[in-house]
């Protein structure tokens, strides 16, 4: 298990190197460094930029030192916990990622407290006895609400609940601080979109288990038919499905962009967003390190908790 | 000991006066259909079964037969689209089809109870035995968890299940497949249950391991006075368990009747034709070969008019056999002994069965392949969980020494994990030896994987895979894939000549040449090993190895792809190498015999050599469990207790000193046996002095007379 988390945290760590040099690579040419200066010294094109004036942007921005001492300095930078200077917000990275992270922590947070009990609920009763009506319907409308773009789910929701009802407010941009109400919409969009899809892994599982012989052997054994399903097909029915619910973690990060910017939602997405149509180098840069960091903590949590629900795993 | 005999013989007695009890079940008129989108399939039709008290019958059939079916439906547990159809199913006197939900949960489990053909499979892996054991007193006499765990404590113990406690705690897998199917077996027993059924209970075992399960379940059946119906497809298993048997022919029962009048005087062309494919002592490739059925099972949806055997059937009469539904027919002098055949009163049942060619034996000649000293070892991390670098030898092949001669069927016969496969491999070049050489002429292969091996050398070498089913590649055509290999050996190049040398082969293999454009799923199990066999054959090598050829083929088919593979062999003087945990037929086909145990060999000799005393006491205990079909074997026990351990922990000293019954504490625990030497090249790996060994009586012992006289 150590040895697993120990290749799991290797592994991590090459892929923010490589990731992270390879950011380094392609906002290091010039050509991408003069469309920077001219973005922020104000200019109209790249031709009318002056040498004079782009080294000056350089040595203000620190540019002019060597790559290779730059990425160095960037990399013990960050393991002190500083994460650089956003230059179109004005702000430090570090307090900046921090906050948005938390925002769109909250929001998964609340995506999954809603969506995995639905899920695996619909999942489970439909996989029970595959081809019933309540399995067809189940299976219809997961299908359904995964097919139509997030997009179209929140334009929805925006013109019958907050425009139409006025139940809720249209936007979520919590500018009078937090505010739960301005949540529930990102959050029903969200869930709309995605149980479809685990619902629809916990069926096949469950299906598959309710065909094996292990759950003949316990009907055949006379035990009641709540119990087969409880005891016997439930916990094995599950193992499947929990890793797609942890690798939804990994989604829920960067697949909430759509959902941030439509509800002005400060979150990691928006932020994302921003930084790289900006290009804000050292916000994307960070970003993406915390996107790595998260997905593949999300792989040893699934991997662990694999392991731990299966015992063939968890004993040899 | 005729122990088998004996028993059943007794309980026969102990049922006759009960007549007028009522039967545990009883099927009337049985008939079950599958329903699926081509329409209704009938998959049991005409089904009748009176089992008494405290009796035990035997089902036996192919695959597709039924005889599964009948089982599940008798448990009313059939899947969706299973549905009895007609007739009625009695237990104790009730008919199961009309019970509730309700009503049957509370049969099933404790009245009747079932144990499965894959143990591993029909055990919950995520929940511990000790759960799977307590819910059936929990659910059936609600009593508590404590009470139902020391039953369940007792039940072990009772299934002679060594450490009942580490079990109860332990999950499926942690434990072995024989101890799994004990499990099994008490879970079944647990509520004492008035019917137990057993669906191929020790097919996924191994043998030494089977007679241990077999012995158990003939205990139980005196001990609890427990009725079974056993399903099996090997003939030799019934006559050791049942009293009667049912033989099951293409979703239809065809003759029934007492274990002695079915196997001493069938009334059926099919049981007949199946006891003649079948290899018992006495058969012999040369002088008394196997008689296989022509012809194959038909689909359920394909079956013919009439009789469903007819067009296979030699003794068939047109516009008698072909028409309207054929129904079973008492023969008088039996003992309520049944055949479904219109012609039983004019065949002549005492005429023996067609002779098979005979052939006069090969002579051997020189040695083609040689092993010498081949090891192979591998080594795995041990403790996957935490950081340790520590290595762990697996011993899969340990000092192989044996060679083999041109012509020649070299049998290696050993239990699973006993290196048989191991060694397959290292000759085929996917595993490199660790020591020692393997030559073939004067090539050694030990150290030279495939790719390394020149296309002669390939060619000159080829294998017959045990599962004819996924060998082939279901997107090419059968005549493809062996002009495939024809071109790669480059035994042909010109494309016409590729063409002519694949029709040939089937030829060979005996299958019309327009299969050379059909698909593997086209074809049936026999036809495509039959595909698998032409091609080892295309590059006309010296060595073929055959791992387990016919052993994943219904027992009718097993004879003709036998026959059919010793005819080419005979043909091409080609050396074969036959793995095998099949005794029977071993003992049928093999010239010389190595007998193996984790990864040594016990013993090598002739066949004769190896079926006759001195034995070496695993070759004892393997001849001994090894069901034979024939009423008039005697067979001497030897049961085995125990597990065979694992290749990666080997015993110190003889392998096999954990389960020997002549174990010499302080020798054969610590020190590696000696080879001792009886004949040329008959040779017992053993402690045992020489004049034991040498004292030791046969195992199998056929008797002139009938073992029941009538």
């Amino acid at each position: 298990m150590l040895k697993l988390i120990g290749r799991r945290l290797v592994q991590m760590v090459l892929i923010i190197l490589v990731a992270s040099l390879l950011l380094f690579v392609i906002f290091d040419t010039p050509q991408f460094k003069k469309r920077l200066a001219v973005q922020e010294l104000g200019g109209f094109a790249v031709s009318a930029l002056s040498e004079a004036d782009y080294q000056e942007w350089l040595a203000s921005r620190g540019l002019d030192v060597p790559f290779y001492q730059r990425y160095v300095d960037w990399m013990g930078n960050i393991l002190t916990g500083d994460f650089g200077f956003s230059y179109e917000k004005n702000t430090e990275v570090g307090p900046l990622l921090a906050s948005r992270l938390a925002n769109t922590g909250i929001l998964a947070l609340c995506v999954f407290a809603l969506m995995i009990p639905i899920s695996l609920t619909l999942g489970v009763l439909s996989g029970m006895r595959e081809g019933s009506p309540l399995d067809r319907s189940i299976t219809f409308i997961s299908v359904f609400t995964t097919s139509i773009p997030e997009i179209a789910t929140a334009i929805i929701l925006t013109v019958v609940l907050a425009l139409g009802l006025g139940w809720l407010p249209a936007k979520s941009a919590m500018i009078q601080g937090f505010d739960v109400k301005q949540l529930i919409l990102p959050v029903l969009t969200l869930v709309i979109y995605d149980f479809g899809y685990v619902a629809r892994m916990t069926r096949a599982s469950m299906a598959e288990v309710m065909t094996s012989q292990y759950i003949r052997t316990a009907v055949l054994k006379g035990i009641p038919y709540r119990r087969v399903v409880m005891k016997h097909a439930l916990r094995n029915a599950l193992i499947a499905p929990f890793t797609v619910i942890v690798l939804q973690l990994n989604w829920l990060l960067s697949g909430v962009v759509v959902v941030e910017v439509f509800f002005e939602y400060d979150g990691f997405g928006k932020l994302l967003l921003e930084a790289a149509l900006f290009p804000d180098v050292e916000v994307v840069q960070a970003c993406t390190l915390a996107a790595v960091v998260v997905a593949v903590t999300s792989q040893i949590i699934s991997d662990v908790g694999y392991t731990f629900l299966n015992p063939r795993i968890r004993f040899s | 000991m005729p122990e088998a005999a004996t028993s059943s013989a007794a309980t026969l007695e102990a049922v006759q006066p009960a007549t007028g009890e009522t039967p545990v079940l009883e099927c009337r008129n049985l008939c079950i259909s599958y329903f699926t989108r081509a329409g209704e399939i009938p998959a049991v039709v005409d089904f009748n079964m009176k089992l008494m008290p405290g009796e035990a019958q035997g089902i036996v059939g192919e695959s597709g037969c039924g005889k599964s079916t009948v089982a599940l439906a008798i448990m009313q547990y059939m899947g969706k689209n299973g549905r009895v159809v007609g007739g009625e199913i009695l237990f104790e006197g009730r008919d199961m089809r009309t019970m509730s939900e309700e009503e049957l949960r509370q049969i099933r489990g404790s009245k009747i109870a079932m144990v499965y053909q894959e143990p591993m499979a029909s055990l919950n892996p995520a929940m511990t035995i000790g759960d799977q054991l307590a819910e059936v007193p929990i659910f059936h006499e609600s009593v508590s968890k404590d009470e139902a765990l020391s039953r369940a404590r007792k039940m072990l113990e009772s299934v002679r299940l060594p450490d009942p406690d580490r079990i109860l705690s332990s999950y499926p897998h942690q434990i072995s497949g024989g101890q799994q199917q004990r499990v099994v077996i008490a879970m079944a027993l647990l509520s004492n249950p008035k019917l137990l059924l057993l669906d191929e209970p020790t097919t996924a075992l191994d043998v030494t391991v089977e007679a241990g399960i077999v012995e158990l379940i003939k205990d139980i059946a005196a001990e609890f006075g427990t009725s079974m119906i056993y399903i099996s497809h090997n003939l030799g298993l019934i006559l050791e368990t049942c009293d009667r048997i049912t033989v099951m022919y293409s979703g239809e029962a065809v003759e029934v009747g007492s274990i002695k009048d079915v196997f001493d005087a069938m009334r059926h062309p099919y049981t007949r034709g199946l006891f003649a494919s079948i290899p018992v002592p006495g058969a012999d490739k040369n002088s008394h070969p196997l008689v296989s059925i022509p012809g194959q099972l038909p689909l359920p949806h394909q079956r013919p008019p009439g009789c469903n055997f007819g067009p296979r059937c030699d003794f068939f009469v047109k516009d008698r056999c072909d028409v309207g539904a054929i129904p079973m027919t008492e023969i008088g002098n039996g003992d309520h002994h049944a055949s479904r055949c219109v012609r039983v009163d004019e065949i002549d049942w005492d005429s023996t069965i067609g002779a098979g060619d005979e052939s006069e034996p090969t002579v051997p000649g020189d040695v083609v392949l040689k092993v010498d000293g081949m090891t192979k070892h591998y080594e795995i991390e041990k403790g996957a969980l935490f950081f340790s670098g520590e290595k762990h030898t697996v011993k899969a092949n340990e000092k192989l020494n044996f060679d083999a001669r041109e012509a020649e069927t070299v049998a290696i016969v050993g239990e699973s994990g006993c290196g048989k496969s191991t060694f397959a491999k290292v000759l085929m070049g996917l595993e490199t030896a660790t020591e020692g050489s393997v030559a073939i002429g004067n090539v050694d292969l030990a150290e030279m994987p495939v790719d390394q091996r020149g296309p002669e050398t390939i060619s000159n070498l080829q294998m017959v895979f045990q599962n004819p089913f996924d060998t082939l590649n279901p997107s090419h055509t059968v005549g493809g894939q062996i002009a495939r290999v024809i071109r790669k050996f480059g035994a042909e190049t010109d494309e016409k000549k590729v063409k002519a040398r694949v029709m040939e082969l089937l030829d060979i293999v005996k299958l019309p040449r327009d299969f050379a454009k059909r698909r593997p799923r086209q074809l049936s199990g026999g036809q495509k090993q039959r595909v698998g066999i032409a091609r080892a054959f295309a590059g006309n090598p010296s060595v073929v190895i055959a791992d387990e050829p016919v052993s994943a083929l219904d027992v009718s088919v097993q004879a003709a792809v036998t026959e059919l593979l010793m005819d080419i062999q005979r043909e091409n003087r080609t050396t074969l190498l036959f793995i095998s945990h099949d005794l029977s037929v071993v003992r049928y086909l093999a010239d010389r015999i190595v007998v193996m145990y984790l990864g040594q060999i016990m013993e090598q000799g002739t066949t004769d050599e190896i079926f006759s005393p001195p034995y070496h006491p695993y070759t004892e205990a393997l001849l001994s469990a090894v069901p034979i079909a024939d009423t008039h074997v005697k067979k001497r026990k030897v049961l085995l207790t125990g597990e065979i351990p694992s290749p990666s922990n080997p015993p110190k000293g003889c392998p096999f000193s954990t389960r020997c019954p002549y174990m010499i504490a302080g020798t054969c625990d610590t020190i590696p046996p000696p080879i001792v030497e009886f004949s040329h090249g008959h040779r017992i790996a053993c402690h045992l002095p020489r004049d034991e060994l040498a004292a030791m009586e046969p195992v199998i012992q056929i008797e002139k007379e009938p073992a029941h006289v009538a």
